[in-house]
This record gives C-alpha cells, sequence and structure tokens, in this order.
C-alpha cells in the first residue's frame, strides 16, 4: 500500500513538473539499442536517420496478420511515398528465435524495400514502450517522436502519409 | 532494509529529471486487464470469490546522456486466470539503472537478454502468458575493439511475484558471450557480399546440492558456439551447445551430458524465398532450479520448429511444444510470388506461402549400459538420430489474392498429426490427426470502413479427441480508431453430445493514437494459449474482460 501512495505522489509531482515545463521530457528521441540488420550487421537505434527526412519505424511479425498487412499496404505505395516526402521506413521485426529465421525469406518474396531490423529478445520494444504489435511511430527530420499508432485497420496508411506529408511541407 | 533500499532507489530515479542537470526523457506504458467473469456449469467455468481480476503493470524508463534507469509497476489483485497462483500483491517487479557509452554498457538490477538463438541463455517477459525469467543482479557489456562484443551477466532469475515482491531462484546464473564480425576486419569480404560472424557463449550455474540420495553437481556449466554466414541472397546460421552433468527434476536425475543443435539456412530473391530449418535436442532441459517444473526458472530457450500460427482454431486447439529431453525436428518454407499481370497470378499477383514442419523422437541407446550403474549415464545419443514416433507433423499452404482494389482473399488448409501421448493436451490417447481449412475475406467498403470475415472449420480424422469445430469472425473496423467483432466457435461434431458447446464472443475497441482500449464479453473455451513455444493453460471462463493499454 506504501508503495502505491508513493507511486501516486511521484507520478503527480512528475505531471506538476512536466507541465511547467515548455519542451516535455517524453520520449521525444528514439532511445539507442544495439540491434542487427538483415546483414548482420550492429546498428544503434539512436543513430538512425534519413538526411532531415522523416522516419517511419514499423514494430511487426511474421506471425501478425495485422502487421503484415499494414506493411503490404503501405509497399504498394511505398515508391510514390519516398518520392514525395523522403520517407525511409524501419521494419522492426520482434520475432523471436523461433520465427526470426522466416523474416529474410517473407521480406524478399514480398520485395519489400524497408530496412529490416531484427529486435527478438525484445529489447527495443520495451525502450520504447511498445505493448503489443503491430505499433507504428513518425519520426521528423530532427529525430523527435511525432506520431504513434498501435493497431492497423484498412485506411489507416492515410492518416499515416498525412502526418508525414505534414512534416514536409 | 531491502525494501528501504528499493524505495530510496526508486526515489533517486524520479527525482533525476528535476534536478536541473539536462533534461533527459521518459518513455513507458501502462497496461490493465481486467475479467469480471461469471459462473457457467455447461464449460466448468467458476466466479472466483473476488468476482472480479485484474492485472497492471507500469513501466517508466528514464535516460539522460548515457545515465539510464527504469521501473515496472505490478498488481495482480487478484491475478487474471491462467495466470501462476503464487502472483499476487502490487508492488516494484522490475528496476534498473546503468550507463552506457561507445565502449561500455553496464546494467544493475533486473534485465532481459539473450545469447545466439538462446538455447543456453535466453532471460525474457512475456506478458500475455505471465512469463517473465528477468535477471537480477548485473550485465556488462563491452565493444573493445570494432567487430568485437563481450556480454558478461551475473544473478539470479525471477521466479515469481509474492506479496508484492519478487521471488528469485536459488541458483546463480554466470554467462559470457563473445561476438565477432569478421566484416569489420575484412573490408573486402564485404564488397565481394560474404558476411560471417561467430560467437561463442559459456553459461554456468550454481546450486547447492540439496539431495539426500545423490551427490549433485552443484556447478554446472554450459557452452556452444556458433556462426551466421551469408553469401548475397543466401543465409546459413547455426548453433551448437552442450550442456554438463545436470540431474533435475525434469531428466530424472540423469548424469548425462546434455546436447542441442540448430540450423537454419535459406534462399531469398524478389517473388522468393526458401527456408530450411533442423533441430535436435538431447536432454537439454537446463533451469535455475533443479527441482523446477513447468516454465519456471528456463535458463535456456528451445524454440519449436513449426509456424505461429494466427487463426483461432488451428492455433489454440493441438499447438506444439518443444520437448527438452529430446526431440529431432525439421521445417521447411517456400514463399512465392506469382507475378502479376499473369493468368495464375491476376492483376496484383498471388502469394502462396508453403510450410512443413516435424519432430520425431530421438533415439536412446542403452545396449551395453547398465541403468543401475553408479554412473547414472543412462543412455547414449546421437545428434540427428531419430526413431520412428512421430510427435509432430504439420503441413500447411496459404494463398492470398486480391482481386480488385476493394476484395481481397485468403485460402489455408493446414493438416496436423499431433502426439498426444507426448503432449497430454487431453485425455485422448495416441496420435490426433486433423484437417483445417480456414477462409479469410476483406472488402474495403471506403477509404475508412472495412469489413474481415473468416471461416475455419477443424475435422479430426476418425472424430477422434473433441471431434469436429467450426469458428466464423466477423470484423468492422473503422480507421484510424474504431473495431467491432463477433466470434462464434462451435464444438459442433463432440463425439460426446453435451459437450457440443458453443462460445460465442463479442469485442469492442477503440484507439486514440497509442492508447488501445478493448472491451470483450462472451464464452472462452479452455485450452492452451501459445506465444513463442512457451505455453500457458488457461481455463475456461465467461464473462468480461476489459484491457487498456497506453504508451508514453
Amino acid at each position: 500500500m506504501k508503495k502505491i501512495v508513493l507511486l501516486v505522489i511521484v507520478l503527480s509531482s512528475v505531471a506538476i513538473g512536466f507541465s511547467q515545463e515548455e519542451k516535455s521530457i517524453f520520449n521525444s528521441t528514439v532511445p539507442g539499442v544495439d540491434l542487427k540488420d538483415a546483414n548482420g550487421k550492429t546498428i544503434n537505434t539512436a543513430s538512425i536517420s534519413n538526411d532531415g527526412n522523416p522516419i517511419i519505424i514499423s514494430f511487426w511479425a511474421t506471425w501478425c496478420s495485422p502487421c503484415k498487412k499494414e506493411l503490404n499496404t503501405i509497399h504498394d505505395e511505398y515508391i510514390d511515398w519516398v518520392e514525395e516526402t523522403g520517407v525511409k521506413l524501419i521494419a522492426v521485426s520482434v520475432d523471436d528465435e523461433r520465427t526470426k529465421s522466416r523474416v529474410t525469406p517473407y521480406v524478399d518474396s514480398k520485395g519489400w524495400e524497408y530496412e529490416i531490423l531484427f529486435d527478438p529478445n525484445g529489447e527495443f520494444k520495451r525502450a520504447m514502450g511498445v505493448n503489443n504489435v503491430p505499433h507504428t511511430f513518425v519520426i521528423d527530420g530532427e529525430g523527435n517522436i511525432v506520431y504513434s499508432h498501435n493497431n492497423y485497420a484498412p485506411g489507416d496508411e492515410v492518416k499515416l502519409y498525412e502526418v508525414i506529408l505534414g512534416l514536409t511541407e | 532494509m531491502k525494501r528501504l533500499k528499493l524505495k530510496q532507489f526508486v526515489f533517486l530515479f524520479l527525482l533525476i529529471p528535476f534536478s536541473g542537470f539536462g533534461q533527459g526523457s521518459i518513455s513507458g506504458n501502462i497496461e490493465t486487464i481486467y475479467q469480471y467473469l461469471i459462473t457457467d456449469t455447461l464449460i466448468g467455468a467458476n466466479q472466483p470469490a473476488e468476482k472480479s481480476l485484474v492485472n497492471s503493470y507500469a513501466n517508466i524508463n528514464y535516460r539522460n546522456q548515457g545515465f539510464k534507469a527504469g521501473v515496472r509497476m505490478e498488481s495482480y489483485l487478484p491475478r487474471i486466470l491462467g495466470y501462476p497462483d503464487r502472483f499476487d500483491g502490487s508492488g516494484l517487479g522490475y528496476r534498473y539503472f546503468g550507463y552506457e557509452n561507445d565502449i561500455v554498457d553496464v546494467t544493475f538490477g533486473n534485465f532481459y537478454d539473450q545469447f545466439g538463438s538462446g538455447l543456453i541463455f535466453r532471460s525474457y517477459e512475456d506478458r500475455a502468458l505471465g512469463f517473465d525469467n528477468m535477471m537480477n543482479g548485473f550485465r556488462i557489456k563491452i565493444k573493445p575493439y570494432k567487430g568485437i562484443a563481450i556480454r558478461t551477466v551475473y544473478g539470479r532469475q525471477r521466479f515469481s511475484f509474492t506479496n508484492g515482491q519478487n521471488v528469485y531462484s536459488p541458483a546463480l546464473v554466470r554467462a559470457i558471450d563473445a561476438e565477432f564480425n569478421l566484416n569489420e576486419w575484412f573490408p573486402k569480404m564485404e564488397e565481394k557480399g560474404y558476411r560471417l560472424n561467430v560467437a561463442g557463449s559459456f553459461v554456468s550455474k550454481y546450486q547447492r546440492d540439496n539431495n539426500p540420495e545423490f551427490i549433485l553437481p552443484e556447478n554446472t556449466g554450459s557452452y556452444g558456439g556458433r556462426f551466421d554466414f551469408g553469401f548475397k541472397k543466401f543465409f546459413l546460421n547455426a548453433e551448437y551447445v552442450i550442456k554438463e552433468q545436470d540431474p533435475s527434476q525434469d531428466n530424472g536425475y540423469i548424469y548425462n551430458y546434455g546436447k542441442g543443435i540448430l540450423i537454419n539456412t535459406g534462399y531469398s530473391q524478389k517473388g522468393f524465398g526458401v527456408l530450411l530449418s533442423a533441430k535436435s535436442i538431447d536432454n537439454m532441459s537446463f533451469r535455475s532450479d533443479r527441482d523446477a517444473a513447468l516454465q519456471d526458472l528456463q535458463i535456456g530457450f528451445i524454440p519449436p520448429l513449426t509456424k505461429t500460427h494466427t487463426y483461432n482454431l488451428v492455433a489454440t486447439l493441438y499447438p506444439y511444444a518443444s520437448q527438452p529431453n529430446g526431440e529431432v525436428a525439421f521445417q521447411a518454407d517456400v514463399f512465392y510470388k506469382i507475378k502479376k499481370g499473369t493468368k495464375l497470378g491476376g492483376k496484383y499477383g498471388t502469394d502462396i506461402a508453403l510450410n512443413f514442419s516435424t519432430a520425431y523422437e530421438p533415439i536412446q541407446r542403452t545396449s551395453g549400459i547398465s541403468p543401475n550403474d553408479s554412473s547414472r549415464v543412462t543412455y547414449e545419443s546421437t545428434i540427428f538420430d531419430k526413431s520412428s514416433l512421430i510427435y509432430w507433423r504439420d503441413i500447411n499452404v496459404t494463398i492470398e489474392r486480391k482481386f480488385n482494389k476493394k476484395l481481397k482473399m485468403k485460402y489455408n488448409y493446414f493438416n496436423l498429426v499431433f502426439n498426444n501421448d507426448i503432449m497430454k493436451l487431453t485425455n485422448a490417447k495416441g496420435i490426433i490427426r486433423s484437417h483445417i481449412g480456414v477462409v479469410e475475406t476483406e472488402y474495403k467498403i471506403n477509404r475508412t470502413n472495412s469489413v474481415r470475415l473468416e471461416l475455419q472449420g477443424l475435422w479430426t480424422v476418425d472424430q477422434k479427441d473433441r471431434g469436429n469445430w467450426a469458428t466464423a469472425l466477423v470484423e468492422y473496423s473503422i480507421s484510424p480508431d474504431w473495431f467491432f467483432s463477433l466470434v462464434f466457435q462451435s464444438n459442433y461434431g463432440n463425439p460426446i453430445e453435451e459437450d457440443r458447446i458453443n462460445y460465442p464472443i463479442a469485442i469492442v475497441g477503440k484507439i486514440w493514437g497509442a492508447t488501445r482500449l478493448q472491451v470483450g464479453y462472451g464464452r472462452q473455451n479452455e485450452g492452451l494459449f501459445c506465444v513463442g513455444g512457451v505455453c500457458r493453460f488457461v481455463p475456461a471462463s465467461n464473462g468480461l474482460t476489459v484491457s487498456f493499454s497506453h504508451s508514453f
């Protein structure tokens, strides 16, 4: 019980503290976690950049149908998105050892041009506060997280693209 | 004294943001699952004495330049259905702090990590299953030179969360892993399209000998090597591990060494991918308590070589779980896209995915070995040496086709062979064979409205076990924030007439960006709920489930 009271006090003081500050302390940039890419090279997620253009980070898995739907739908329009906004999509697979090997064959068979990162033990997922997949983030040219959405329904890609267009106009 | 330390720790870390030295940033999430259950005699579900059940979690991570710290508050007031019954109370379930720069990364407190494929060390969390074998101790990661990464971990694993406090394993776990990326040393290799990583790990556990009958080894070592090779679009990776004498409840206190191997190889190009996997496991149950059972206190993780199915009947009725005492398993996958514009491919192309997986009993040779001999080495074995006793087989195919801008269809067929003498899922004896068909239709009404329909049927050969099942699902979604679904599952073909039970459920969900609220009401079938090869048995229930999650 004491701990709960403690937590409430601390959380409310955190909230008060934030309301007084102009720049939010809430996760505005991407935390740094070492992940492997499709070539086995280690990439630190804090160093992800796209020459000042927006980035989409999408958490997915080979066993997650809505995730695959989202990424396949975006894939159909991806060339136009890149041309119009310079956006780059990074698809972070949360497949663990059981299904991790399926990622590259699946990605290639679909012809995805996304950058793929592997997060088999959920370290980046935890650092980004992701509860379940699909979870999609948009990062602006300065590296700030400006949008986050935890679901996919057909049509969500329209909203996602509006956010990206809003950043580049 | 211990509690005081924790509190001081929480305070220290939460006050840092206000102490004026730089801003730092906070991220985290909140998740709550609430159940109100009613008695349903038909499915044998009883209302718990508390009537309502709730699990709640709040994760907070703070980082400021190289400094990082975090906590997770957990509450089981009381735990939801199917969670281990020793989980109760509210308190701090996870806390850590650490520091990192380009060369070192240190973490004190709780952490998760995985060496290679995890066969001898994987500490992870799967909240949906109530699985969490986090470490409590410290971890140091060092990158002393380009292309070299060394990790060392030291601590005890979480066993339970009782009276609002973590309970840790009796055994101490110590481990080190070193990985070498050869491409960083030989840039020419990469230019020519080659990739090579090699690594080795060593894990040791220490538990006092608490057994009056045997002289048990108190330290048990386990070690392995692995590589990951690639050439252009081809890859081959493998890990081989050995475990020293580790008499345990799992293996019947034998003194055999354990061994395991996992191999994956594949090739892919645009529109085509193929993957082959093989696994051989012998006496590889490795826990931080030699008397632990079920999913408790596993140090290593043995991935099942099967596809993770998503449709409800095929995923929940006959799921395969790895057999740490021994199994020989194979898997093959083919992904193919029939080109668009062709007769078979249609306007948008057609996707085909084939998957085959199987597992067998390994051969344990006992000739020339006296079972009562004082060595207690009870058999000999060779990797990939399998008997004809099948544990599991799954042959499945998925065909996916988009007909026009609005209509998409997916056809699936699964053929399962499930050895229930090994899996012991129900009371049925022997092999259960089943055919499963699923047709999924997705129709986009307009830019934001769409409807999805799933029809599933499962037929067991000779109506064995619980006989035939059907599921119908309708889901209506309004992008980006609403969905409504109705699921109707029926065991219409159960050989026992009074067990022909229907399971209807209605679910409504609302999404605000990173916030999600889902409300479901209905009857839920009992079953094994599995993620990533770990399964939790969830009893049948009837009632309301509300889940809320928010990320920040």
